[in-house]
């Protein structure tokens, strides 16, 4: 493990610069956070491809619409809760159901916002993007697979939501890392019968921690990390269930509709088993310091490992 | 008394809230400075000359609304609300801290006197829309007042709600405009431009007025007229300076949303507490 923060929107900030030779269509568009998304990277480096569409964020996705449409890749890059929720109507219609290759930058993702509380910390976008066809998601653990997610996403041929976020978090991949669309990265192959945690983002370093307190108590847990959260891995979720059991899933978002609700979607039809979902239970966010809010809902390595003792222990969260 | 001295009395009250503002953004070490410090005259002639409120009593029913639909801003609606009595002024430092009724963007219901949830720009203007509406079909006489970021005008849903205020004659609704030029990223008039803000307001049929927002009889006086206009909803375009009042941080993006740190609290508490009025 290789344990150096950086914030996740920075590395996307870097990738966009470093993939512009790569991509001579790509272009960026900014509601005004550009100083934010760490676009302003991308403004200072190329600033005939960027264009600075005001606070209009809906506006934005349909013109971003309109040079896909004439070959053009654009990343429009604005806070996640923004996008999700605001520009909806235009990424509904104007992208996912035409399919065009829109890339969306969800920055701020989850709770980190800067104690911006409610309006700003973006919960809800997983479900949001999940329930429209045709649209992946990306969810990158760190710097390393934001990079690499990057270059994928711009890759693709269709719409992408790449999902970044505020703080700091600690690098988890070696530089040589490669992210497989798709495909969940095995952190800790733990044994069977035992328990398996599935995260997303930033959750994942925090999984692994939790894996490696349990180990320490002779219990050796799976842990799955999921960049893509859309498609998901079907394969690794019924083996996970099949071969542990049991199954933990960690995410920075609400629990209805995002990682953990598409795990027991798939587990309900094809391995069913026991699975505690780790997220905010169905609140709105507050302001406060991130790692305290996390805590309280059991978000730390912690409260994982205690989530999956318990789980391991053949008792639910509330100990029924 | 004379318009001249109640300003000069306005004008020291501008001073402590632009303290709190300050103070409060660098106890939370987290929280936006320059905009607030922009509306700080505009919102203490309001909550200390205008509205038709009572601290014991925040929720009577003729009360006057306020709106900041420029959320981000609630460092001065939480300064002139705690000055105004409507909670403890030692209050004013829990802002942006977990479990404090002082979040990051106003929530309705969480702390007395704060009408409608804001954060999201372009929000609070079409809930006055409403307010207002309302207090037209309950043939009551309160008024809504909001306040606006020149940036937000940039949402579609302002214009959305402009539109909507001048279909049902919403002369109880008085917008006003903080107009400091600056937004996030930069200048408005390098990323989005606004070109005329009275033209475009009087374009969608509402009775334009503008002032300077830091001068303060001309806030009375403005303000003063706004309340004589009937037929059209008001709008009040002022011309304000982004950070106005802490020399380093005037007119400069990067006090948009930044904390100052110890030096820099220390030397505009200094320039507030010292500086011309």
């Amino acid at each position: 493990m290789i344990d150096e923060m950086v914030a996740p929107r920075l590395a996307f900030g870097k990738a966009l610069v470093e993939f512009a030779p790569l991509f001579p269509e790509m272009v960026v568009l900014d509601p005004d956070v550009c100083t934010s998304t760490q676009t302003s990277l991308f403004r200072a480096a190329y600033p005939h491809r960027f264009y600075e569409m005001g606070i209009a964020e809906a506006n934005a996705i349909g013109v971003a619409a309109g040079l896909a449409s004439c070959g053009y890749i654009p990343w429009v890059s604005a806070f996640a809760v923004f996008l999700a929720t605001r520009a909806l109507d235009q990424i509904r219609v104007s992208v996912a159901h035409t399919g065009l290759p829109v890339k969306l930058n969800g920055s701020y993702g989850g709770l980190p916002s800067g104690r911006g509380g409610a309006t700003h910390s973006s919960i809800e976008d997983l479900a949001v993007m999940r329930a429209l066809p045709g649209m992946t998601i990306l969810t990158p653990a760190d710097s390393v697979e934001t990079r690499a997610m990057t270059e994928l996403a711009t890759r693709l041929p269709g719409p992408v939501y790449l999902r970044t976020v505020r703080c700091e978090v600690p690098t988890i991949f070696d530089a040589a890392y490669r992210p497989v669309l798709g495909k969940a990265t095995v952190l800790r192959k733990g044994s069977s019968g035992d328990v398996a945690i599935l995260s997303e983002g930033m959750m994942s370093a925090r999984a692994v921690a939790a894996a490696d307190l349990l180990a320490a108590e002779g219990l050796k847990v799976r842990v799955l990390h999921f960049g893509t959260v859309k498609p998901l891995d079907g394969e690794a979720v019924a083996a996970a269930a099949r071969e542990c059991g049991r199954i933990v899933t960690v995410e920075n978002h609400s629990v209805i509709g995002g990682l953990g609700a598409a795990v027991c979607e798939l587990l309900a039809e094809e391995a069913p088993c026991r699975v505690v979902r780790l997220g905010f239970p169905d609140v709105f966010m507050e302001s406060g310091d991130d790692g305290l809010i996390f805590s309280r809902y059991g978000l730390d390595a912690c409260g994982i490992a205690a989530a999956a003792r318990r789980l391991a222990a053949g008792r639910g969260p509330t100990g029924a | 008394m004379k318009l001249e001295e109640r300003a000069r009395e306005l004008e020291a009250k501008a001073r402590e809230l632009r303290f709190h503002i300050v103070d409060m953004v660098h106890a939370a070490q987290s929280g936006h400075c320059g905009g607030s410090l922009s509306a700080a005259d505009i919102v203490t002639a309001l909550y200390f000359e205008f509205l038709n409120i009572d601290p014991a009593n925040p929720d009577k029913g003729d009360r006057d609304r306020f709106v900041l639909s420029k959320g981000h801003a609630c460092p001065v609606q939480y300064a002139a609300l705690a000055l105004r009595g409507f909670f403890p002024v030692a209050e004013l430092r829990s802002l942006r801290a977990m479990h404090s009724r002082l979040q990051g963007h106003p929530v309705q219901g969480k702390l007395p006197g704060i009408e409608v949830t804001t954060g999201s720009l372009g929000v609070g203007i079409c809930e006055a829309v409403g307010l207002a509406l309302e207090a037209r079909l309950r043939k009551a006489s309160w008024r809504v007042w909001a306040v606006l970021g020149d940036g937000e005008l940039g949402e579609g849903a302002v214009w959305e709600a402009a539109q909507a205020a001048t279909k049902f004659g919403l002369d109880n609704l008085i917008a006003v405009v903080d107009n400091n030029g600056l937004q996030n990223d930069g200048y408005c008039r390098d990323i989005l431009p606004l070109r005329s803000i009275p033209d475009k307001f009087r374009a969608f049929g509402w009775a334009v007025l503008e002032m300077d927002g830091h001068d303060m009889e001309d806030i009375l006086r403005t303000f003063g007229k706004a309340l004589l206009i009937t037929g059209s909803p008001v709008c009040v375009v002022a011309k304000t300076v982004k950070g106005k009042g802490v020399s380093f941080m005037e007119d400069k993006r990067d006090w948009h949303g930044k904390a100052p740190n110890a030096e820099q609290y220390a030397q505009a508490v200094a320039e507030i507490k010292g500086g011309p009025a």
